[in-house]
């Protein structure tokens, strides 16, 4: 296959970027995107260039590490993936394909195609946790937890914080990686006694941190890598609205 | 800090929308009802009535206010939450978005403003003369005194091509509005449930397919009529 | 001169860990405040340590090269987590995961760890439920659990296949909580380059800022390496793009003993390499034996037809498929431990039955007899994201023809000698998780790595740790600006120029793909001594031209990955020298590490005790310069020593 790369080129968070175009020929459609990346990143370092940066890490769909847009869908023309997963046979010869950054206000971008996406640590250490210390905690069965409840907060745990919500959102919201994390411990009896000061503490700082706001679009749900469904976000709005319908004051 | 504009949460100010648009929603069907009363064939009786009593009771008048008060809320929080969005993604993407989403929860600030739009235009011609800001296009006598008549005002704007087109345009972008504006406000809400969610999406459409329609069909009525 | 001083504990195998921790020595409150503690790596062990010792009171500082500290490749890990709580009542104990990991590790660990591990196990499940971990459950609300290779009762406790992300982010949860609460400070984005040694103990780190490119200096009272393992000196392995083993590397050139470099894992279910610019492989898990059949054609004129693209798997009758786990192992059939497995299908494609299509390197996992008796939904519960995992890579749907499988680099045994407190031989540096040569001896059983690293980090390093610390209470803080961190940040720095500076013609990629492919030829599966031989005169050489000829595009003070890779490259290039000396020496077999030379009759691994008994910790004497080797011999109480039998 042979490809024209459209890539947005930037030296450091300060610098100015551009899209810079690029060629790659005789690419397999077995081989998957960074693997191509990769073959442009060795040809542009034999002719002595700045090889293309971009986040990668585990390229196995888990780590949440791999951040590109392209050709207007975050990690790309495939459902249910990140961009390590998609594989060049998504592709025909001839193609252009634009490859950005995340674009949001809250993730600055670092260089070339890598973002600094802190502000996700941020979000969960303002509440994304259970506040028990190591050890001392009761048996492992002395809490039943219905199976379709542990299942709802497993399909919310399965987020991988990778921020292609962020990056589809028309607003930039981080709704759904919010709401992931306050669904999956609204669902289950541990994390309820601190439920109201996690969502009130959590939308807070999301909210500091410069993300946009929810318009039910739900372009999230279509791009999440890992198919987290919308309904966690309605979950995090009623647990805030009883949250701050209902908390004590002191309760945050 | 783009919320410092307000002091409340981002999910604060959406729970707000939504109540307000479902509030601005419900009374949507109570005018709808008075303005089908239009092409009733009895010479405007049922709609001069009607009016006089939307005009007169005290628990109306009241609520009037009230209603101004939502739609004035309504607007303005749409307008900051909307400069909030701008303001998160600061750069564009070369590439535009092409995401499947449903299309018209997209557009919620532009159908917005063309409603609003509209709704000045309503105000320069039917509640400016209500209370007396400018004189109204044509009166009628009632117990006595002369009161505006909506009636004959409503049925000779709306026999006006120019007219009515802006008015279907308009509550054509106020059913795109509506469409995703009733499901929207019960997701803002938290009000999502595997069962129930389906049909509240479907009776989402169907209310703004009622009213986009029922409104509509006024000044084609009065069109084919001549 | 190193000495090996393993410190086990007195007293009877099932009482060593609680006389530890009636009689260890302890901190008290206000003088943990005085204490940092530097801790590299924030997967399961890292970040499990990190926030256990921020919640005690140490002022903790943790490092990790990915942009956040969820991303450590622990994440990767999906079949699940062994524990001892024998909640399905089939006869577990503790004893019992002791004995199994001791003789999945083919018994080349050290028992008093492997019983102080199986012992912590059930800790680790109860703190997940409490930290709100979703396991899997039953429709009565408590946990479920799964069998897994090498152990014949059902222990395995799983959250999907997703059961490491789901233990790394509780424990990310912990010490995001310890971060916000001030106890623990975060550096994302480093590299740890060395390791600073004040008076003979470790008391710090040099660190590269990978955005700046700025060299730093940080200092404790102690240093934790929680590192991983070097499985990527092969190049292609199921390990993330970026681990690495320069942490440990740079430990062991200080004075660390590194133990048992040959001893790495090769996990027999992942998808085959496709092609030569492949970059990574992806691992299946092996809780996908426990309902897949594993086959192959049963006749050679079949398997050359599926290789060549002309016939399909599902065209073979059964008649003519070989199982040849259940063929060969009755007992446990396709649960044989990983290290079998991954040999069994070795042999199979070697002799000319592989199915990969032009390699013939492949074999079937089949799972129609489990769809046939399970039902397809049944089927898509259990292992439905492997199955669409799968599909995305390979274009193939595996509910309809048999998946394909080959074995990958996946695990590294060997690492970092450790006592009983989980220290090196340098005092003051401690390695845990993967980084250590730990528990698993020659070979990890499943599920038993999510173990070992939280069972390092929770519940192990914070009492052992105390018993170092309690006597550097007395040491003021130190500042990082000794003399000693200066000396090394000169070294570091005069390292990165000369990489720099050589400007040569070839990519640093190129080298690693390299010494990869020597590695796998020569130090992979099966090995023998002409080809360690062989691999100690290629690795030099390619050394060599390595610092000769490599090139780095870009500059020193900037975001520069070839310069991060090269780094890297350049420590994997005298380790795998290591691995292929370690496992030369080594005339035996065990566990994962297989000399063609000590093989029964029929193929079997075949273990000396008489000789080999014994962990190899290698000291480092200098560039270019062979290590040196010191035996801890293995003493076994509580277990007999026999020949592993899986038949």
């Amino acid at each position: 296959m042979d490809l024209t790369l459209k890539i947005w080129r930037q030296a450091n968070t300060k610098a100015k970027g551009k899209m810079v175009d690029y060629k790659v020929t005789g690419v397999s459609p077995d081989s998957s995107f960074f693997e191509m990346l990769d073959v442009l990143n060795q040809s542009i370092i034999e002719e002595g260039g700045d090889p293309v940066a971009f986040d990668h890490d585990c390229r196995e769909g888990i780590c949440g590490t791999c951040s590109l847009y392209i050709n207007g869908r975050p990690h790309g023309p495939d459902s249910g993936i990140t961009t390590c997963q998609l594989h060049m046979r998504k592709f025909k010869s001839g193609d252009t394909i634009y490859i950005e950054p995340w674009r949001a206000k809250a993730f600055p971008i670092i260089k070339d195609l890598i973002v600094n996406r802190g502000a996700y640590d941020e979000i969960i250490q303002a509440g994304g946790y259970i506040s028990v210390n190591t050890g001392g905690v009761p048996d492992a069965n002395a809490i039943p937890i219905p199976k379709v409840d542990s299942d709802t907060a497993m399909d919310a745990a399965s987020c991988i914080g990778c921020g292609a919500c962020v990056a589809t959102c028309k607003n930039a919201s981080a709704m759904l990686f919010v709401a992931a994390k306050v669904s999956q411990f609204a669902h289950l009896p541990q994390g309820k006694i601190e439920a109201k000061r996690r969502v009130q503490n959590m939308v807070a700082t999301m909210d500091e941190l410069g993300f946009g706001n929810c318009s039910n679009t739900y372009a999230c749900e279509q791009e999440c890598p890992k198919e987290i469904s919308v309904s966690h976000i309605a979950k995090m709005n009623r647990e805030f609205f009883a949250a701050k319908l209902c908390a004590d004051v002191k309760d945050i | 800090m783009s919320n410092s504009l307000l002091k409340y949460a981002s999910i604060t100010q959406k729970i707000s929308m939504s109540l307000l648009g479902l509030f601005l929603a419900s009374f949507l069907l109570v005018h709808l009802t008075i303005n089908l009363m239009l092409m009733l064939p009895d010479g405007g009786e049922s709609f001069r009535a009607a009016a006089e009593f939307m005009g007169t009771n005290p628990f109306i008048m009241v609520f009037e206010y009230v209603l101004f008060a939502a739609f004035f809320v309504h607007i303005v929080l749409g307008i900051i939450l909307w400069m909030q969005n701008n303001q998160a993604r600061p750069v564009a993407y070369a590439k535009a978005n092409v995401s499947e989403t449903s299309f018209f929860s997209k557009y919620m600030i532009h159908t917005g403003v063309i409603i609003m739009l509209f709704l000045f235009l309503h105000f320069v011609h039917f509640y400016f003369a209500k209370i007396g800001l400018v004189d109204a296009s044509a009166t009628y006598m009632f117990e006595g005194h002369e009161h505006p008549d909506f009636y004959t005002m409503a049925i000779e704007l709306l026999k006006q091509p120019l007219y009515a087109v802006i008015y279907i345009l308009s509550f054509l972008a106020l059913g795109f509005h509506l469409n995703h504006a009733i499901q929207s406000g019960f997701q803002s809400l938290g009000l999502e449930h595997s069962k129930y969610t389906p049909a509240i999406k479907s009776i989402s459409t169907i209310f703004a397919l009622i009213v986009a329609v029922g409104f509509s069909i006024i000044p084609v009525f009065f069109l084919i009529q001549g | 001169m190193i000495k090996l001083e393993s410190k086990i504990p007195e007293g009877k195998m099932a009482d060593k860990w609680t006389n530890y921790i009636d009689h260890a020595k302890l901190v008290n409150p206000s003088n943990k405040r005085k204490l940092d503690i530097i801790i590299v790596g924030t997967g399961l062990a890292g970040a499990s340590a990190a926030s256990s010792l921020g919640e005690m009171g140490y002022k903790v500082k943790v490092f990790c090269y990915q942009d956040s500290s969820r991303r450590a490749h622990s994440i990767a890990a999906q079949g699940g987590i062994n524990a001892a709580k024998n909640y399905p009542n089939d006869g577990d104990s503790v004893y019992r995961l002791f004995y199994d990991t001791v003789k999945g590790g083919d018994y080349r660990a050290r028992e008093a760890n492997v019983y102080r591990l199986a012992e912590v196990s059930n800790s680790i499940i109860d703190q997940g439920v409490a930290q709100g971990i979703p396991f899997a459950r039953d429709y009565g609300g408590l946990l479920d659990n799964r069998s897994f290779g090498g152990a014949q009762v059902s222990r395995t406790f799983y959250a999907r296949g997703q059961t490491g992300q789901q233990l790394l982010l509780g424990a990310y949860s912990a010490l995001s909580r310890s971060i916000k609460n001030g106890q623990v400070e975060l550096f994302s984005r480093r590299d740890m380059l060395d390791v600073v040694k004040i008076d003979g103990r470790a008391r710090g780190i040099i660190v590269r800022n990978l955005v700046t490119g700025e060299l730093e200096k940080h200092a404790g009272h102690a240093v934790v390496l929680a590192t991983g393992g070097y499985g990527n000196v092969f190049y292609l392995s199921t390990n993330a793009m970026g681990s690495n083993a320069s942490p440990v590397w740079q430990a062991h050139k200080r004075g660390a003993a590194f133990a048992n470099a040959s001893f790495v894992q090769i996990h027999p279910t992942c998808i085959p390499v496709h092609g030569d610019f492949q970059s990574k492989l992806t691992l299946m898990s092996e809780s996908l034996r426990n309902d897949g059949r594993i086959w192959v054609p049963k006749h050679k004129k079949d398997a050359e037809a599926i290789q060549a693209g002309k016939l399909k798997p599902t065209a073979i009758k059964e008649e003519d498929r070989d199982y040849y786990l259940e063929r060969r192992y009755p007992a446990f059939g396709n649960l044989v431990p990983r290290d079998v497995a991954s040999r069994a299908a070795k042999e199979r494609c070697d002799a000319g039955y592989g199915v990969g299509l032009g390699t013939g390197l492949a074999v079937y996992l089949d799972f129609s007899e489990a769809i046939g008796r399970l039902g397809k939904s049944v089927v898509e519960a259990r292992y439905g994201n492997l199955f669409q995992m799968y599909e995305k890579i390979v274009d193939d749907n595996p509910y309809e023809t048999p998946m394909m499988i080959y074995p990958a680099i996946h695990y590294s045994m060997g690492g970092l000698w450790v006592d009983y407190n989980l220290m090196t031989t340098i005092p003051g540096l401690y390695a845990i998780g993967e980084a250590n040569f730990s528990d698993h001896g020659a070979n990890r059983l499943g599920a038993s790595a999510l173990m070992q690293g939280l069972a390092d980090g929770y519940f192990v390093l914070p009492y052992t740790i105390a018993d170092y610390l309690s006597d550097q209470i007395h040491v003021p803080r130190f500042t990082g600006d000794e003399k000693e961190f200066n000396e090394v940040l000169g070294e570091v720095k005069g390292k990165i120029d000369k990489l720099m500076n050589i400007k040569g013609t070839k990519s640093v990629d190129s080298f690693h793909k390299e010494l990869g492919h020597i590695m796998w030829e020569n130090v992979g599966m099966a090995r023998n001594e002409e080809g360690l031989k062989k691999a100690l005169t290629e690795i030099p050489k390619l050394r060599e031209e390595f610092w000769k000829d490599v090139k780095i595009p870009g500059d020193t003070a900037e975001y520069n990955t070839e310069l991060e890779k090269a780094g890297r490259v350049a420590d994997f290039l005298e380790l795998g020298e290591l691995m292929a000396r370690d496992a030369l020496n080594r005339t035996e077999s065990c566990g994962g590490h297989f000399r063609e030379e000590s093989a029964t009759e029929e193929g079997e691994a075949k273990r000396d005790d008489v000789n080999f008994a014994y962990v190899a910790a290698w000291e480092y004497k200098g560039e270019n310069v062979a290590q040196e080797l010191h035996k801890e011999n293995l003493e076994f109480e509580a277990i007999k020593l026999v020949q592993r039998n899986y038949k």
